[in-house]
């Protein structure tokens, strides 16, 4: 009460101020003056007049504002003015303090002026919001609920991270007011906090469950933000709530809220879709919660009939969701006729959406695009850019190797036409990659990379012209393909140099320097002096970047032989060691040295075909003299970089923050995700790259191509490629009557479209045995797929003379794909350490027989016995898993001991401590008789237990019942080593907060001490890594998968070994513990 | 989430802006100058929906003012191109048949409900009557302080 008693006594002298200068004609007055001032600015005719002008004005404002006796009324009207000059694009920042102080001081009214001003001018990081605190500090405790709203918005518009806590309580109270209005901005407001700074709302998550509760619809339709966001974040932790929001959901469309909320006579149409986005990501691979909201997802699109903008909206968010979920046939068929209405729909906006949709799902179900093929033509001429635009990214989603000729000739006309650089460097990398994957010969996969750089120009991403360069200087395994793609590239550049070179755009003309410095050898019929003499013409361009000159002295000197350069030489040697830049001074002397001397520059540049390769020491052991003798001299350790940064952040100023804990597996996990396993890798590539991709955009779809089955159908429909009208409204059907000249034109799309929807049916075989007949050109891309990295090649030409250290990458073992696919050599490593003492299992692997079928690339690790865990009739289920360095793989082997092949067989698992993912796209499974089709799927601890079980179903048509069965399997099987130093032991020690003690009996050895002895068992059980033996005490470290720290520290205490394990994980020092024990009883 | 809103005439003339997210004042104006330009040089009876880095510029037409909405690329289209008609039909309704004017000489009230009907690039109420409750109930407050102070001195 004594804040609105002090607001009003302040306000008032300022008040009555007004009132008595300017008595009843205030408004007048000032409205005129924001009015003359617009209007004068419309009468101008020049810029430079506008200008002056609104100095003018600013200069005035600038006066009136710093006077005294402006009240704050006269300054609501002044600041009115200057937003609209800074919206004008002038600077008005003299007028930002007042603006707070209007915010501050002034009556309801100013102060939502002065809010709007400050809102508006300043941004996030400005110094002055300091002033702000306060005031809006007391306007969230005032009375008046118009300020304590106003306070709110601005809370949400500009509040900087740091100044959150001082007001956070107070918004936090908020949740609680008996205005709904309020409560309603209260949410909204912490929602923007949580966007802004998670951490410091982390306490309020309960509070938001209230939100979600609450009587209001309007609060609990605010709360729905946050939820999105949060599930977004971590879908798992929400799923209890499923049910909460399909519950609301049906609320919703059954029209059970006001009245109020209804739009256009659609029950609010804005909570609906927000219900519908957090759905689809709570149903997102998860059978079981996909269940839950088959039902109302069916109303919602039968619901959604009504012709109105709104209403797609509410349809478009229901398909996506559809296909987001886990698929059921006859939703998913529901929503394909959803998306052709779309797709043939007369309505612009609409038919846009439809594209979208259909991108969306092709990945998944190319027969879609079959289905809309004609319209997508159409599309393709159609004169909207955006519309064409959209149709080129669902014709990237099916390109295969038999359809991307076409493809990429759609694309690349578009490129030529195409204005907006940021569609160029999107569409231009797609094209590089296409080509890439899928060139069927040499000569087209050079001329669309010609036109890529072309096209591309130099907004390009440097990691094209890198994968190209490496793609070419790796070449192939045929020695004489090799040649032929090389002389071929060289031939199309010399040709190009001899045209118009001006034209070509420098990053182009960098790739064009270093093939010709490379290859140009191989190619008899040109000579080393007409390279030179091209090279020179570059160098001579006005438009040449110094950079490009240096790639093109790098050439010379690799190519220049012979008598007939030496004069050209000489003379560009003289012309640039006298440069001003040092990098073109620097090539300039290595050309003139490296030309005069052949017997050096053979040396130093042998042709390639006598290079060997490289042997790179990546442990830099050569350089262990000099780093000790520089510790000697005094010098600080090296610390890795992430400890730096660790220790940066603790010497910085108090954060209030959790530090986020950054492991040496952690940073380079990600790089050696588990390869696709054997079966998968028999895909034709073209559906495992389609697949990959499915992996990373949002939308999965298990088995979805199996709604329209796998017979004729879409076989038929590449044959006779009229549209199927399947969802199509006859109404609004896109075909019109024919002409002959229509017809004519028609047959050319059709044509078209039997060109571009090649090969589509062959992409949706996932199962073995069944991939497409990949062209031997294809087959070298496994090399070519890691990115050079950028840094090292292409920012220096230097490195790119000898590319040999990228073969010794690869080493000699063709069969092995554990090494070959790049899977780390440490893992190989851990594989053949642990092979002895697992020997005897491996043993009795074999005779089982089933071990043959082991994927190759698992084969040499540490594998579990193969044991079976159910039958039924003639189907046998075994299982073993299987330790890899990064994951813990589990084989299901499905063994069919009847003649009869037994068909949809899918097998489910599921459990609550373990994340269980299947490498292998489809569900289903067909085994022939006698045979044996292998599953494989990587497990993951969610909450470590002594024990993990998994509950698996396997589902199969000819018995009625569905076959349970349980597979259990220690914790110890997702223990790895984590090796680090001592020192970062240390430090992570320190930050762990739970921990457990207990004595463990030691072993007694002859050979070695009882401590080593006893670490000797427990290492080789558990694999865990000894930090550190010091005296009678160690330290030793492991980390259950994928990266989750437990640390060990030891010591020997009478007959006893204490031992004390902390960790980040709760549950992971007690179960540890008990596996200890159980190790040690076995000695 | 939607990140910002900007309305300008037919020449190119801002006259409205309202940022979502944090933004410097060079990248406000780069944004402002490569909005106009794209949808300034749309043709007619092309689609409403356009691609802009990764956001979805969603624009409409009304008379001579355009409305132009970037929203983030999980968001839906047609959903955001009825937050731009919800705010026209606002307008509307308290300017009573509105037009350009009305928007360049009262742009702090277009602000103040634009503020009503979104806050923090979300939705914040859709109900015209209530939004416009709030709004009048804050005019109201100015009626009768005026009222109050044109009454001779007590």
């Amino acid at each position: 009460m004594s804040d609105v008693v002090e607001k009003t006594l302040t306000a008032l002298p300022s008040l009555l101020l007004s009132v008595d200068s300017q008595p009843g004609s205030a408004k007048l007055s000032t409205s005129s003056k924001l009015g003359s001032l617009i209007r004068n600015i419309t009468e101008l005719t020049s810029k430079h007049e506008e200008e002056k002008l609104i100095q003018r004005e600013l200069s005035s404002i600038k006066d009136q504002v710093s006077s005294p006796n402006t009240t704050m009324r006269q300054m609501k009207e002044l600041m009115v003015r200057a937003i609209y000059c800074e919206m004008l694009g002038y600077d008005s920042s003299f007028t930002y303090i007042h603006a707070i102080k209007l915010a501050q001081q002034g009556s309801v009214l100013e102060k939502r002026v002065g809010y709007l001003a400050v809102s508006l001018f300043l941004n996030e990081h400005h110094e002055l919001l300091l002033l702000l605190v306060n005031t809006v500090l007391k306007d969230l405790q005032s009375t008046n609920l118009i300020e304590v709203c106003m306070a709110l918005t601005v809370v949400s518009q500009i509040f900087p991270k740091d100044m959150i806590p001082a007001i956070l309580p107070l918004v936090e109270e908020k949740l609680n007011h008996p205005k709904e209005i309020i409560r309603r901005k209260a949410v909204l407001a912490l929602y923007k906090f949580h966007l802004i700074a998670p951490n410091q709302v982390q306490h309020i998550h309960n509070k938001f469950r209230k939100a979600l509760c609450d009587k209001d619809p309007g609060v609990m339709g605010a709360s729905l933000h946050i939820y999105l966001h949060l599930i977004q974040e971590n879908p798992e932790g929400y799923k209890d709530l499923t049910t909460s929001f399909v519950t609301i959901l049906k609320q919703v469309v059954g029209g059970k809220l006001p009245m109020d909320f209804n739009y256009h006579s659609v029950p609010a149409p804005w909570i609906q879709i927000q219900l519908l986005q957090i759905l689809s990501l709570l149903g997102k691979n998860d059978p079981g919660t996909s269940e839950i909201m088959h039902e109302i997802l069916e109303e919602s699109l039968r619901r959604a009939e009504m012709n109105h903008n709104i209403t797609y909206a509410i349809l478009y968010e229901c398909v996506k969701c559809i296909y987001t979920i886990h698929p059921k046939s006859d939703l998913l068929e529901k929503a394909a006729k959803c998306i052709g209405n779309f797709v043939l729909s007369s309505k612009i906006n609409l038919k846009y959406l439809g594209l979208k949709a259909l991108t969306y799902v092709v990945q998944q179900d190319p027969k879609l695009a079959l289905q809309h093929q004609m319209t997508i033509i159409e599309c393709l001429e159609h004169p909207d850019l955006i519309i064409k635009r959209e149709t080129l990214e669902i014709l990237f989603r099916i390109t295969n190797a038999q359809n991307v000729t076409v493809i990429v000739e759609k694309m690349l006309t578009f490129l030529s036409t195409s204005e907006d650089d940021h569609t160029t460097i999107d569409l231009v990398g797609k094209v590089a990659e296409l080509a890439k994957k899928y060139a069927p010969d040499n000569e087209w996969f050079i001329q669309t990379m010609n036109a890529v750089f072309s096209l591309g120009g130099e907004t390009m991403q440097p990691d094209i012209t890198n994968s190209f360069l490496k793609l070419l200087s790796e070449g192939f395994d045929s020695v004489e393909e090799d040649r032929k793609l090389k002389v071929f590239a060289v031939n199309s550049y010399v040709s190009l140099l001899e045209g118009e070179p001006e034209k070509l755009p420098q990053r182009f003309l960098q790739v064009i320097s270093w093939v010709l410095g490379e290859f140009s050898h191989l190619q008899q019929d040109v000579g080393a002096e007409t390279v030179v003499c091209l090279l020179d013409k570059l160098l001579h361009m006005k438009n040449s970047t110094s950079e490009t000159k240096t790639w093109v002295l790098m050439a010379m000197t690799k190519v220049c032989e012979g008598a007939a350069c030496a004069p050209l030489v000489q003379s560009v040697c003289e012309t640039y060691s006298s440069s001003l830049d040092t990098v073109l001074r620097q090539r300039a002397q290595e050309l003139q040295h490296l030309s005069r001397d052949p017997a050096l520059r053979a040396r130093v540049l042998p042709p390639v075909c006598t290079r060997e390769p490289l042997e790179v020491d990546s442990s830099l052991s050569f350089l262990d003299e000099f780093v000790s003798e520089a510790l000697a001299a005094g010098a600080a350790p090296y610390k890795p970089s992430h400890q730096r940064q660790e220790e940066l952040a603790q010497t910085k100023a108090v954060s209030y923050e959790p530090y986020q804990l950054t492991l040496p597996i952690s940073t380079t996990a990600h790089t050696h995700t588990p390869s696709l396993l054997s079966i998968s890798s028999s895909l034709s590539e073209g559906s495992a790259d389609l697949s990959h991709k499915g992996g990373s955009s949002s939308l999965k779809l298990e088995g979805v191509k199996r709604v329209w089955g796998r017979g004729g159908y879409e076989a038929a429909q590449v044959e006779t490629p009229s549209p199927p009208q399947e969802g199509g409204d006859p109404s609004i059907s896109h075909t019109p009557p024919l002409t002959s000249e229509d017809t004519e034109s028609k047959q050319q799309e059709q044509q078209l479209a039997s060109s571009m929807f090649l090969g589509l049916d062959h992409s949706s075989v996932t199962l073995m045995g069944k991939g497409d007949s990949t062209p031997s050109w294809l087959k070298r891309k496994e090399r070519g797929q890691t990115p050079l990295n950028d840094a090292q090649t292409f920012t220096d030409p230097q490195e790119l003379t000898d590319p040999s250290p990228l073969h010794v990458v690869s080493p000699q073992f063709p069969q092995s794909p554990v090494i070959a696919n790049g899977t780390s050599d440490t893992e190989a490593a851990l594989a053949l350490a642990c092979l002895d003492t697992n020997r005897s299992s491996t043993n009795q692997l074999e005779d089982r027989g089933l071990s043959l079928y082991l994927p190759a690339e698992l084969s040499g690790l540490i594998c579990s016995e193969i044991s079976v865990l159910c039958s039924s009739e003639s189907l046998e289920l075994s299982a073993c898993h299987v330790h890899k360095l990064r994951s813990l793989e589990m084989i299901v082997f499905i063994s069919n001991s009847s003649d009869n092949a037994v068909q949809q067989i899918q097998v489910q698992l599921h459990s609550e401590q373990l994340e269980v993912s299947c490498a292998s796209e489809s569900q289903m499974e067909e085994v022939k008789g006698h045979s044996v089709v292998v599953r494989q799927y990587s497990l993951r601890v969610r909450k470590p237990s002594v024990h993990v079980e998994l509950i698996g179903t396997l589902f199969h048509p000819e018995t009625p019942q569905n076959v349970q069965f349980t597979y259990r399997l220690p914790l110890s099987s997702f223990i790895r080593p984590l090796t680090l130093s001592t020192e970062e032991y240390g430090t992570m020690w320190l930050s762990f907060s739970n921990d457990t003690k207990q004595n463990l009996t030691l072993v007694h050895s002859e050979n070695e001490g009882p401590l080593r002895a006893t670490l000797n068992v427990l290492t080789e059980d558990l694999h865990l890594h000894v930090v550190e033996i010091i005296g009678m005490e160690a330290i030793v470290a492991c980390r259950l998968l994928q990266d989750q720290p437990c640390l060990m520290h030891c010591r020997v205490h009478g007959d006893a070994l204490a031992v004390w394990l902390r960790s980040p994980v709760p549950e992971l020092p007690d179960c540890l513990i008990y596996h200890c024990q159980r190790a040690l009883q076995g000695h | 989430m939607m990140r910002f809103l900007l309305l300008f005439s037919r020449q190119g003339r801002l006259r409205l802006q309202k940022w979502f997210t944090p933004m410097m004042d060079r990248e406000k104006k780069k944004i402002i100058r490569d909005m106009t330009t794209m949808v300034l040089s749309r043709q007619p009876r092309t689609c409403n929906f356009m691609q802009w880095k990764d956001l979805k510029i969603i624009y409409k037409r009304y008379a001579s003012l355009y409305f132009c909405l970037a929203i983030e690329s999980q968001e839906n289209e047609l959903l955001a191109l009825e937050v731009i008609h919800r705010y026209v039909e606002l307008l509307d309704k308290y300017f009573g048949n509105v037009c350009e004017l009305d928007i360049i000489f009262n742009f702090e009230k277009a602000y103040f409900i634009l503020d009503e009907f979104l806050m923090g690039g979300e939705i914040q109420e859709t109900s015209k009557q209530i939004v416009n409750r709030s709004i009048d109930a804050s005019d109201m407050l100015q009626e009768t302080l005026e009222e109050y102070m044109s009454k001779p001195a007590f």
